[in-house]
């Protein structure tokens, strides 16, 4: 029997895990601790709901309601001193709980200090867009569309950035397969000639790569050549190759040490 | 404005034109020599002037961070090399620092110190990288000669360290696999002594060139204000007037302990950024001699360790795999499985040659991390063109597209 393989997580796997195994936690420290993010926090807390904040490797984390993006991220910018937005883009939790949690790393310059503003949205739903207050959204928003398939709201020009305007599915999510799909190469010979042909013309070449040792057309056949066009039975006579050095090519025979320069430095 | 007949317009028989605003739409690569790798641009024209920039990338996406995902940590080691391959031990670093920071590491002083000697070798390598492709896109041909001789003796160093030229994978995660080699130091000093000199003459050959100022000068103008909009980080960044260099403000390894200047301008034009990168090779030479010396500390001191201690993720020394039973145990799981950091996340930001270089990675305490997102600044430095370059006219695409210092694969990834 074939092995079960879950559908909404294709990913590799760990092949063996122990049963016991309990996997430590990077610790997290209470925001108290630092001066300046509990000031910050308490700031965006005046306006704002906050449903978590922790501090991580020296970073802080907050986890905020999706409709409040734009706000607490205006605030951040203006009143904060949280200059600049270095990344954001999706974590896909959709095989646990059919969410995607979507982060903005800010940064201060002036206070030396990172934020991680994270919230969740249920698959399907948009993001509203921070464009308008940084421009780098403008590129990550469309990277994170291209990457999981998540829209932002009032972005002037969603269209996928790295993958090409029409390719179908989004590589990003856990579902994505990794590897191609095993009977592409009949789709075309299927739709055009139907399924009875398959034995007339055989599988569509896929390989961009292969090359055909009888193909007189189209490859040169180094060292065995023929004139173009000609059925290639395997037993042509090889093709003498000639060197331009007439003389032969200059080899040392046996090395004299006496009259060789030993060169330790390469910059001589 | 209707189009009026006249003897230098030409005259098409068949063709009737829909449009009479003169507009024209260029496409500017992808395999434009001076669009540095992959770079399409979709060029509104009136007349010589852009009035509308549409970058388009992904030429070069190989979908690292969904590679990430399906390879354990140490696997993913060589494939940053491919991010910025200009200067690939940077991106080698930037991860291996993540994920040490994810795990909690202390890396051993005589690896930090190797590490800052690659690091800084690979910014030089990469600055004379640009100075001699910005240059030779502008015409001066010379300056790219020089420049890549220079470069060519870093990289016969750091061929000499690693194996490789260009995709180094010189550090691992917890240390580097490898002390220096006999006559490391020695050819560096050889170089560095002579860099002055040859940095000189660089500037003897721009500085006062005509060609060179009427193309730099007051082209290409950054606000401070759309920089930091735009996420810009780095060379791009000092050059608008933010002295910002994660080096300094946030130090990691031991930049704390070498005494280094920040160079940034208020300009921000293309010859703001060309005076920053001209510099910055002559901090990281500063940098430089200083690692030198505290590498030597180290060998006085027999400080000889360089992978950091840690069975549970990190594998033994080679002497121990082969002599000891546990450990050779160890080093089989941490290959064949993988090792498991603890559940968390973690964003790091690195001073990569190019700017912010930046690992978030997000692990659920499995062999492969749940989500790695690679924060490339080339990306960001790709997509102010489209505000950037509205205004400007042919020629100074190609000088503007050459202080931005893009490398293709760290936009694509």
């Amino acid at each position: 029997m074939r092995a079960y393989k879950p559908k909404d997580n294709v990913q590799a796997k760990a092949y063996y895990t122990d049963r016991f195994y309990v996997a430590p936690q990077v610790p997290k420290t209470s925001v108290d601790e630092d001066e300046v993010f509990a000031a910050d926090l308490e700031a965006i807390k005046a306006k704002f709901e906050v449903k978590d904040a922790y501090i991580q490797v020296e970073q802080m984390v907050i986890y905020i309601n999706a409709h409040d993006i734009y706000g607490v991220l205006e605030l951040m910018r203006d009143e904060l001193a949280y200059t600049q937005l270095s990344e954001m883009s999706a974590i896909d939790w959709l095989a646990k709980d059919d969410t995607f949690e979507i982060f903005y790393q800010m940064l201060s310059m002036t206070k030396r200090k990172r934020i991680r503003v994270k919230y969740f949205i249920k698959n399907g739903e948009a993001v509203d867009s921070v464009e308008k207050l940084f421009r780098s959204a403008d590129w990550s928003e469309r990277e994170m569309f291209d990457m999981f398939g998540i829209e932002a709201n009032n972005h002037p020009f969603m269209k996928r950035i790295l993958m090409p305007y029409d390719w179908e599915g989004y590589p990003l999510l856990k579902t994505y397969p990794l590897e191609g799909d095993e009977f592409a190469a009949w789709y075309e010979v299927d739709k055009i000639y139907g399924k009875e042909a398959r034995d007339i013309i055989g599988p569509e070449l896929r390989d961009t790569a292969r090359v055909d040792r009888y193909d007189s057309e189209r490859f040169a056949r180094l060292g065995h050549e023929v004139p173009k066009g000609t059925k290639i039975t395997g037993d042509e006579p090889a093709v003498t190759q000639s060197y331009q050095e007439e003389g032969g090519v200059f080899l040392i025979k046996k090395l004299d040490k006496e009259s060789s320069v030993v060169i330790d430095d390469p910059q001589r | 404005m209707a189009q009026v007949k006249n003897r230098l317009t030409p005259f098409f028989e068949n063709i009737t034109f829909d449009r009479d605003d003169n507009e024209l739409i260029l496409n500017f690569g992808p395999q434009h020599p001076s669009a540095h790798g992959q770079l399409r641009l979709m060029l509104h024209l009136q007349q010589e002037q852009i009035v509308k920039a549409h970058p388009d990338i992904g030429y070069l996406h190989r979908g690292m961070e969904k590679m990430a995902e399906n390879m354990i940590y140490n696997e993913f080691m060589p494939t940053t090399d491919r991010m910025d391959y200009i200067a690939s031990s940077s991106n080698n670093y930037g991860f291996a620092l993540a994920v040490e920071k994810l795990i909690g590491l202390e890396v051993p002083r005589r690896a930090k110190v190797i590490r800052m000697l690659l690091l800084e070798i690979n910014r030089l390598m990469s600055h004379l990288f640009w100075l001699a492709t910005t240059a030779l896109d502008i015409g001066a041909m010379t300056v790219f000669l020089f420049a890549f001789r220079e470069r060519e003796y870093l990289m016969d160093i750091i061929e000499g360290y690693c194996g490789a030229r260009l995709t180094h994978a010189a550090i691992r995660i917890g240390g580097v696999p490898l002390d220096l080699q006999d006559g490391f130091l020695h050819q560096l000093r050889v170089f560095l002594n002579k860099l002055p000199q040859n940095i000189k003459d660089y500037e003897d050959l721009l500085d006062s060139n005509r060609i060179w100022l009427m193309r730099m000068e007051e082209v290409g103008v950054i606000s401070t204000e759309m920089a930091l909009s735009w996420g810009c980080t780095g060379p791009m960044l000092r050059a608008s007037g933010v002295a910002w260099d994660i080096r300094k403000e946030e130090p990691y390894e031991l930049y704390d302990e070498v005494e280094f200047d920040v160079p940034f301008s208020d300009k921000g034009d293309n010859f703001a950024r060309y005076r920053i990168y001209m510099e910055e090779m002559r901090q990281s030479a500063k940098i430089l001699y200083q690692c030198i010396e505290m590498y030597e500390k180290c060998e006085k001191d027999g400080q000889t360790d360089l992978m950091a201690h840690a069975p549970k993720y990190i594998s033994a020394p080679k002497i121990d795999i082969m002599t000891q039973n546990y450990s050779l145990m160890q080093h089989f799981v941490l290959v064949t499985q993988g090792m498991r950091p603890p559940v968390g996340e973690v964003y790091v930001p690195t001073e990569s040659p190019k700017g912010e270089l930046g690992f978030y990675i997000n692990s659920q305490g499995g062999p492969y991390p749940y989500r790695l997102k690679l924060r490339a600044p080339s990306f960001w430095h790709t997509g102010i063109l489209t505000d950037l370059l509205p205004g400007h006219y042919i020629p100074d695409v190609v000088s503007i597209i050459g202080t931005t210092n893009i490398v293709f694969g760290e936009v694509d990834r």
